[in-house]
């Protein structure tokens, strides 16, 4: 096979034989936008936010058994700062939920969040006044782990997830997210942009049944949890 | 199951020579002796309990008796009940006295044990009970712009919607 001097042709758009343009032998050719989200998924920096006993199983993937360094996450931070992918592990009270915030609001772009186990997900079993009903309601969640707690094995399978996330839904200059969530988020904004009013949200219809009159009377909430 | 009376048969003829009759009733159940006495008289009676008998605090509480099973509606709505042990003769002795509403209020007993204040903090917390003379009487468990007191028996379970009103952080935003 005779070898052209000017290396090799690359593919051309819409299944034309050739472009015209040569390269040298060995070389690949993809987006930028292909590169930086490869590094940028091979690179994850966690920050444990544990607060229960998630936290526990958060560190046995850290350690040698699970092993998280596999997937190039193992550089636990705990300065916001430094990380890029939040883990919440634990329930989350209403005095830790303006921590969480800022704590997430202090992580560089670009940044991805998984909510690990029940509590975190959806409160769990603690539905009660001062326990946050799912953080996600909160801030923006990218995986959600069930499980109380979640095997390890799951955990690294959301890194997984997230992996695959970030290949696809990044681009170099941020992170826009899967189109999907996007319109998720513009739900949440237009939700929150409605105008409130006195009443009680659909999900404390129930609370006087066991005969407490109901808490407070009512309470500033959208038009939607009313309806 | 010992008589608590047997295990400290001089303490109420002493206290009632020391404080005279009528401060105090008594009440008991198993072994536990109580004493029940109005909030007016409480620290007369828990000083000379203190000083005279070699009490010390070890564990102050309140207890929100609202619709409370056979309990009459014209006693008093709260209780604070003060656990004191004796080091030397490891008997115990539980001191209850009332509040009610609409200001529920107790005297402090942070005067004669230090170890009562966080303690009364968190009777504050949780049941609204103000204790009067508590040197720095703050939340202590709940943050400090929450409004209601969650033990209250007419608080619900869930609360009042405090744990949603957060402000919703998007992607947009952060």
């Amino acid at each position: 096979m005779a070898v052209n001097p000017r290396g090799v042709e690359l593919p051309g758009r819409s299944g034309k034989s050739g472009s015209g343009v040569f390269a040298p032998e060995g070389t690949i050719v993809t987006t930028l936008d292909a590169v930086v989200s490869w590094c940028r998924k091979n690179s994850l920096w966690p920050m444990p936010f544990a607060t229960a006993c998630c936290g526990i199983e958060l560190m046995a993937v850290g350690s040698s058994r699970f092993d998280i360094a596999r997937f190039g996450a193992e550089v636990m931070r705990f300065s916001p700062r430094q990380c890029d992918l939040m883990i919440v592990a634990g329930r989350v009270v209403m005095k830790m939920m303006p921590v969480l915030q800022r704590i997430w609001l202090q992580m560089p772009e670009p940044k991805y969040a998984i909510s690990m186990g029940a509590c975190a997900s959806s409160g769990g079993i603690f539905d009660t006044y001062a326990v946050v009903q799912g953080v996600d309601r909160f801030i923006p969640i990218d995986v959600y782990i069930p499980g109380c707690p979640p095997r390890p094995e799951q955990i690294l399978r959301a890194v997984m997830d997230l992996q695959s996330k970030v290949q696809h839904s990044g681009s170099a200059f941020g992170n826009q997210g899967l189109p999907e969530l996007r319109r998720m988020e513009e739900q949440l904004v237009q939700i929150r942009s409605r105008a409130s009013l006195p009443g009680v949200a659909t999900e404390r219809a129930d609370e006087s049944r066991f005969g407490y009159r109901l808490p407070g009377g009512e309470s500033q909430v959208g038009r939607k949890e009313i309806l | 199951m010992p008589n608590a009376t047997k295990t400290a048969p001089t303490l109420l003829r002493d206290l009632r020579g020391k404080l005279g009759e009528g401060v105090f009733s008594v009440s008991e159940h198993l072994d536990n002796l109580r004493l029940l006495v109005p909030a007016a008289r409480a620290i007369e009676l828990l000083t000379e309990l203190r000083d005279g008998f070699g009490y010390h605090l070890t564990e102050l509480g309140g207890i929100d008796y609202l619709g409370y099973p056979g309990r009459s509606a014209a006693r008093p709505r709260f209780e604070v009940h003060y656990v004191l042990l004796n080091y030397e003769t490891s008997t115990r002795l539980i001191v209850k006295t009332f509040a009610n509403d609409p200001d529920p209020s107790v005297p402090s007993v942070v005067g004669l044990w230090k170890g009562a204040e966080w303690m009364e903090r968190e009777v504050f917390d949780m049941y609204g009970i103000v204790f009067e003379g508590h040197p720095d009487l703050r939340r202590i468990l709940m943050p400090d712009n929450f409004r209601s007191f969650p033990l209250r028996k007419d608080y619900p379970l869930r609360g009042r919607g405090e744990r949603h009103n957060f402000e919703r952080v998007t992607r947009e935003d952060s």
